[in-house]
């Protein structure tokens, strides 16, 4: 649609824009709340992690000289700003997942991102015992469980060979 | 009967100001807190009412909603304005979100060193006429209707339409090429709620200025 990827064809649609795409797939999927407030909640916690993933994302990109500073602010922004929230979102109600009961949205991008800071610093992750417990119940389901075993669809971290590919592709 | 929305932000346009257009458009009445200085900011955070010490912030129906995308979500979705059905929803979420990407742009502009900005604003334009307008152009061409989704107006059109008059503001032929954009905004203004939030003495935000950039300054770079 706008001369950009991602874009997933499904149900006879083209669908494009990351977020549109998730919103899709999670509603079909019941994945998204069963109500307003439960999707307000899914909404507000996954556009704070986007926020810290976009942060995470971009540190290859970094050159060399700014990668302490950058760093840096991964670390604060993991530790003190956006991890406490999920924290105590669980702490607060004490079931298996952060909003409803129920596996969401939230829940699997949240462990995706886990994933990720632990690729980048695993003891970012240390005092956070709720959000550990979360990481390993979601990655034990079945379905994501078998995303995590090699030969599966899940793509590897970039290396500096993918990122030079990908800026000769997409001209940055 | 229910407490009006109350946002809290500084008085300029930033993030807030699509929140502004779509509770406008939904004829919502609403107040603000004006954030002037880091010790405001500093009491709203200490104080747990920013879920990631971030704003905008709109205090709606007891809830203190964060994160732009939500609050946009949560009001049109509570005033009929997010589609009838998932693949409405679909395309109105696919639309606004394009839009916001032209609209990053020109949020992020007034803070660009003086002598990137002229540049900036040829790119914002290229961008919005190569890239963006082309598609919203087929969509209404396509159907014939006055809005992009399902014949009602929904929160796409809202942001099309702020995006559109913000871009003209600075190129002010940069629908020239697009006569169905053309008609579409001009009905879109002539929507009452609309019509009264484009009058003076609205809370339609200026453009920002140097007293806006010193206050944003002030509050999240002191």
């Amino acid at each position: 649609m706008y001369q950009q990827v991602p874009m997933v064809e499904m149900d006879g649609m083209k669908l494009v824009q990351s977020r549109a795409i998730l919103n899709y797939i999670a509603t079909k999927h019941n994945l998204y709340g069963k109500d307003t407030k439960e999707r307000l909640l899914i909404d507000m916690y996954t556009e704070g992690m986007v926020d810290l993933y976009d942060i995470i994302l971009h540190l290859p990109l970094t050159p060399p000289d700014q990668k302490d500073a950058k760093m840096a602010q991964i670390s604060e922004r993991t530790k003190d700003r956006y991890l406490p929230v999920f924290e105590k979102v669980l702490k607060s109600h004490g079931q298996d997942y952060l909003v409803g009961n129920k596996l969401s949205k939230a829940d699997i991008l949240l462990v995706e991102l886990l994933y990720m800071i632990e690729e980048v610093d695993a003891s970012l992750l240390a005092s956070f015992p709720l959000l550990q417990a979360l990481k390993t119940r979601v990655s034990n389901l079945p379905n994501v469980k078998k995303f995590l075993q090699p030969g599966s669809q899940r793509k590897p971290l970039p290396t500096q060979k993918m990122i030079e590919e990908a800026r000769k592709v997409f001209k940055f | 009967m229910a407490a009006r929305p109350r946002l809290h932000y500084p008085n300029g346009r930033g993030r807030m100001e699509s929140v502004r257009w779509l509770l406008a458009a939904a004829g919502v009445e609403f107040d603000e807190e004006f954030l002037e200085t880091r010790e405001q900011l500093e009491k709203l955070q200490d104080g747990d009412h920013l879920l990631f010490q971030q704003v905008p912030m709109v205090e709606i129906d007891g809830m203190k909603l964060v994160q732009t995308r939500s609050i946009l979500h949560y009001i049109a979705e509570k005033h009929q304005l997010f589609g009838r059905d998932l693949k409405e929803r679909t395309l109105i979420d696919m639309y606004t979100e394009g839009t916001l990407d032209l609209l990053e742009p020109i949020i992020m502009h007034p803070f660009l060193k003086p002598e990137y900005q002229p540049k900036e604003v040829l790119h914002m334009a290229q961008k919005a006429i190569v890239r963006y307008f082309p598609v919203f152009e087929k969509v209404l061409k396509g159907h014939g209707q006055n809005f992009l989704v399902g014949n009602q107006l929904s929160l796409a059109d809202v942001i099309l339409l702020q995006t559109i008059l913000a871009l003209e503001e600075k190129i002010p032929n940069v629908l020239a090429s697009f006569p169905f954009l053309q008609e579409y905004s001009v009905k879109l203004c002539n929507i009452p709620t609309i019509k009264r939030f484009l009058e003076p003495g609205s809370k339609k935000k200026p453009p920002p200025d140097d007293v806006y950039l010193r206050t944003v300054y002030n509050v999240f770079m002191p």
